[in-house]
């Protein structure tokens, strides 16, 4: 499986997805800018975290706006796999390709620190390595993580099982229902504020994130074998 | 339209404008008389004044900076250029310096704290580093007022605002807290940065005819003076001097970072000298790059990208504007620049070209506006020898009796200590870092040393900043050695071999012969301590005027150290890590109480002789330990110092909420007294054999880590019982609650 990996200007996570699915999951990574306007030859798209034009107007507001990103949308549409950590969510909901919006920590600094994570809903393409309810450990970096939508949307995530992760003991930044991460109703793209890039090595502390990459890889590749 | 109306020649020179910008009388007879032979006009007068003032000049500082060993077999670099280097082998090599901006910080702190991180980091991407990672050292006052409250969360929120933005780890660092850091706290970053031999850069403009390109962000008015201005004490009359501080912006920095690393791996045959505009602006960069190459510049003012109108050359030389770098390319590759810059939607301009003749000449309008010998503004400035006088204090101290602390209750005491700021946890403020992007951080903050490693090889390298000023102020000689000794024994007690350090040295004004007594004895201790250990001093900077109202700080060397952990597998915390591993401590309990924590609270003040400390025997200490964890005895190497052994024994215990059963034939006082060169062990049954036949007597079994979540510590005379969970809450929660209550 071959991933694209975004490079918007002040990425700062790109290197961690690129080495976690070169050396973590032994596929293919490459860097693609954010002025590219082709994802062909790809089978996955990764949208990393940092600081995407410093953050400055809104997390992700800016980036949104990127060439490459109608290349993403029309990428999601087709059904393929579309995955945003942190800074790489906030993009995707400021994109409309997830509902909901990343709101300022509840203690309005930014925070760094291992969590444990819940794993809500394991029937997804992103989950299926992992048993449902399980905890994984996984770090989190981030000031404005807070998920935050209104209560239809909350229904309608609920309804169709789109929670995906929650944080299990202590909510680090206040969302509601300590969501962490959430699916669109298709299934094919997962935003998530914690880190499973981070998480590939127990060198540094947890190798919980590699079931993650391995279940996009094993879904999405036998999606393509079924056709 | 405005008119700028600057002052002429004559008038600099007969209303002693000069002064105002702090060159003595004879420092411009110096420049008019012997150096120009005429009177130097503003703009001139302004460029000397900055590259002659303390902060880049080092001239009340050179003496002492010469004592420090500077080489050794593994230095590839040392002071001199924006960062010393350190040969890792297989190419490799580690870059690293630390920056001091406390002036900034006492004014400004979030932009204070956050650009002095930008400049830091610049410093190491212009050797041709990739920074890896970033560090701290912090003093400020007591947390009973607003004020240093409001600075010590700003100045946190300035370094976390840079440092996660730009996306570099900040893996470690210290905090103290003491009276005299009130008005003048203290800022000081540090950054690591990894590099391949290949790359190694040298801020040089050379070869006739090659041009000068400058990258990154636009000049404005920010920071003009925030040399001179560092250069100089507070007092209250004049706060109307204190708005030259520099704005940073951490996305301007991380494509200019990108884009200078693409330039120095990509186009190394265009490439010629690479430097950061950072004190002293454009001025200070163009003329250090060209005189120490020994050629000559043309600037041409009008092409230097603006970002206010009608700036003047004074105010473009000398604008600290922050993310901005100059760069020597060969003459013809300028469209190649240009072409890479741009894609980092980044200016790159052509402002001059280099020369032989040793000039220094600036074009405004078509009009020269400075005409000088380029060394005579980079290199020649005075240096001066200043006196020194042993302070009073010193002998009043000989005359005290050794500090006797009572004791009535050890394990309340205990209590009390993990709630005094300086050794509380710093979680709540270390988690607000980003500690693990780009994904290297074997150890994170909160242990010893902070550990990363290096992809691609069994490779790490551990890295601390330490300083305990307390032992300075008692004796500066002996307590400039310990800084030293107590960075290298957390580099070791983290699996790591001590390579080499950089240092910020923070004093008071050194006008003053007391102070400069402070800076020139410490420096000895320091040099000492640097040869004994085998760590030459690579980079650093000096700091000194932290003072406010007459009040200076403690001498406050902070001490930058790297080391080398040869093997992963070497890698050691601090933390106990199961039940049944023998603790075990090594090195000498002594009554040893001046200038401890425990005499702080107790007294409210620290005094007395500084107790004694044997540089050879720490050496020979830690080389065991770390043969010792090389030979994987060890499970957990915890430095004991700031609150003693009991102190140690508890941070140990903290992480895992392990309890222990230990048990010590010392009074309970004992438990705090800071004796130096001592560690904490904890080592598997079937390893302590081992472990005390390499110690023999310098190591002493006092208990074992035991899973009862309570702590139990008997000493001669007293039984301290602690629950671990409730202690390390209590620990966990000093700071916070001290910034949470109401003064």
């Amino acid at each position: 499986m071959r991933f694209a990996v975004i490079q918007f200007p002040g990425s700062n996570c790109d290197v961690d997805l690129l080495h976690a699915i070169r050396d973590g999951v032994g596929e293919e990574a490459e860097y693609v800018p954010h002025t590219a306007d082709s994802l062909e030859g790809f089978d996955g798209v990764l949208l990393p975290g940092g600081f995407s034009y410093g953050d400055y107007l809104r997390s992700g507001a800016i980036s949104r706006f990127s060439n490459i990103m109608s290349e993403v949308s029309r990428f999601a549409e087709e059904g393929k796999p579309v995955f945003g950590t942190c800074n790489g969510f906030q993009i995707l909901v400021e994109a409309g390709l997830l509902p909901g919006a990343l709101q300022r920590n509840k203690q309005l600094h930014f925070i760094c620190k291992t969590t444990e994570l819940k794993v809500d809903n394991n029937q997804t393409k992103f989950t299926s390595k992992y048993q449902k309810d399980e905890v994984l450990t996984i770090p989190i970096a981030h000031g404005e993580g807070s998920f935050y939508c209104d209560d239809d949307t909350l229904a309608d995530l609920k309804a169709n099982n789109q929670i995906v992760f929650t944080y299990a003991s202590d909510n680090p930044n206040g969302s509601i229902e300590n969501i962490a991460g959430i699916i669109n109703k298709k299934g094919n793209v997962l935003g998530m504020m914690p880190h499973p890039e981070r998480a590939v090595e127990d060198l540094l502390g947890s190798s919980d994130g590699l079931r993650f990459f391995q279940s996009m890889i094993s879904n999405f590749v036998k999606e393509t074998a079924d056709v | 339209m405005k008119t700028i109306h600057e002052p002429s020649a004559e008038m600099i020179k007969d209303e002693r404008i000069y002064a105002q910008w702090g060159l003595t009388d004879e420092e411009y007879r110096q420049i008019s008389e012997d150096i120009l032979g005429r009177l130097p006009n503003y703009t001139e007068t302004g460029l000397f004044s900055v590259m002659w003032s303390e902060h880049c000049s080092y001239k009340n500082s050179k003496p002492v900076l010469r004592k420090f060993p500077t080489e050794g077999p593994h230095v590839l670099q040392g002071p001199g250029e924006g960062a010393g280097i350190v040969d890792i082998g297989d190419n490799q090599a580690v870059v690293f310096k630390a920056e001091s901006h406390n002036h900034p910080s006492a004014v400004e702190p979030y932009e204070g704290a956050a650009t002095g991180v930008g400049g830091i980091i610049r410093d190491i991407f212009s050797m041709g580093a990739r920074p890896i990672a970033l560090l701290d050292s912090l003093r400020f006052g007591e947390l009973d007022n607003e004020r240093t409250k409001y600075l010590l969360e700003e100045v946190v929120a300035g370094i976390g605002g840079y440092g996660n933005c730009i996306g570099i780890p900040t893996v470690g660092g210290e905090i103290g807290f003491d009276p005299v850091y009130k008005g003048n706290p203290l800022v000081n970053a540090m950054c690591v940065g990894l590099i391949d031999h290949k790359d190694i850069q040298k801020g040089q403009a050379k070869g006739v005819g090659n041009t000068i390109m400058y990258v990154g962000a636009k000049t404005g008015r920010d920071g003009i003076h925030g040399a001179t201005f560092a250069s100089e004490e507070f007092s209250d009359e004049e706060e109307s001097e204190r708005s030259a501080v520099q704005v940073g912006d951490p996305f301007m920095e991380k494509l200019l970072m990108e884009a200078c690393l693409e330039l120095i791996q990509d186009h190394s045959d265009i490439l010629v000298g690479i430097q950061d505009m950072g004190a002293a602006g454009l001025v200070s960069s163009s003329s250090e790059m060209a005189s120490k190459a020994g050629s000559g510049l043309v600037l041409n003012l009008d092409d230097v990208p603006q970002r206010e109108t009608h700036m003047t050359p004074y105010e473009m030389m000398l604008s600290e504007s922050q993310e901005r770098m100059l760069i020597c390319v060969t003459k013809g590759s300028e469209e190649r620049v240009n072409e890479l810059f741009s894609k980092y939607e980044l200016d790159a301009v052509n402002i001059g070209y280099v020369t032989d003749d040793g000039q220094y000449r600036l074009f405004h309008h078509g009009q020269p506006v400075a005409d000088l010998p380029v060394d005579a503004l980079a290199e020649e400035a005075p240096v001066y020898q200043k006196p020194y006088t042993e302070p009073a204090r010193i002998q009043a101290f000989k005359e005290l009796k050794p500090y006797a602390p009572i004791v009535e209750n050890a394990g309340e005491t205990l209590k009390q200590l993990l709630q005094q700021p300086t050794i509380a946890s710093k979680k709540s403020i270390f988690e607000t870092y980003d500690s693990m992007v780009r994904t290297n951080t074997v150890v994170g903050p909160g242990s010893d040393a902070a550990v990363l490693r290096i992809r691609g090889t069994r490779k790490a390298l551990a890295m601390t900043t330490d300083c305990n000023a307390r032992y300075l102020y008692l004796n500066p000689e002996r307590g400039g050695q310990m800084a030293v000794a107590e960075a290298a024994r957390n580099i070791v007690a983290s699996g790591g071999e001590p390579l080499a350090i950089t240092d910020c040295l923070n004093y008071g004004n050194p006008d003053k012969p007391e102070v400069f007594w402070e800076l020139w004895t410490s420096a000895d201790g320091i040099a000492k301590a640097c040869n004994t250990l085998g760590t030459p001093v690579i980079s650093g900077n000096v700091s000194l005027y932290n003072e406010t109202n007459g009040e200076a700080i403690y001498p406050t060397p902070m001490i930058g150290m790297v080391g080398l952990v040869k093997d992963l597998d070497h890698v050691t915390t601090s933390e106990f890590k199961q039940a049944g591993d023998k603790i075990f401590s090594i090195g000498e309990t002594k009554a040893d109480f001046n200038g401890s924590e425990l005499q702080k609270m107790q007294l409210g003040r620290i005094e007395g002789e500084l107790f004694d400390f044997d540089i050879d025997k720490e050496k020979r200490m830690q080389n065991k330990v770390l043969k010792a964890i090389r030979n994987g005895w060890i499970e957990s190497a915890h430095d004991c110092s700031e609150g003693g052994l009991a102190v140690a024994l508890m941070e140990s215990a903290f992480p895992k909420e392990l309890g222990m059963d230990v048990s010590v034939e010392l009074p309970k006082e004992w438990l705090f007294s800071e004796s130096p060169s001592r560690f904490v062990l904890s080592v598997k049954p079937e390893n302590a054999e081992n472990v005390q036949a390499l110690f023999g007597t310098d190591a002493a079994e006092i208990g074992e880590v035991t899973d009862s979540g309570t702590a139990s510590i008997q000493t001669a005379d007293d039984q301290l019982k602690l629950n671990v969970h409730e202690t390390k809450r209590i620990w966990e929660g000093a700071i916070p609650w001290l910034l949470k209550s109401k003064v």
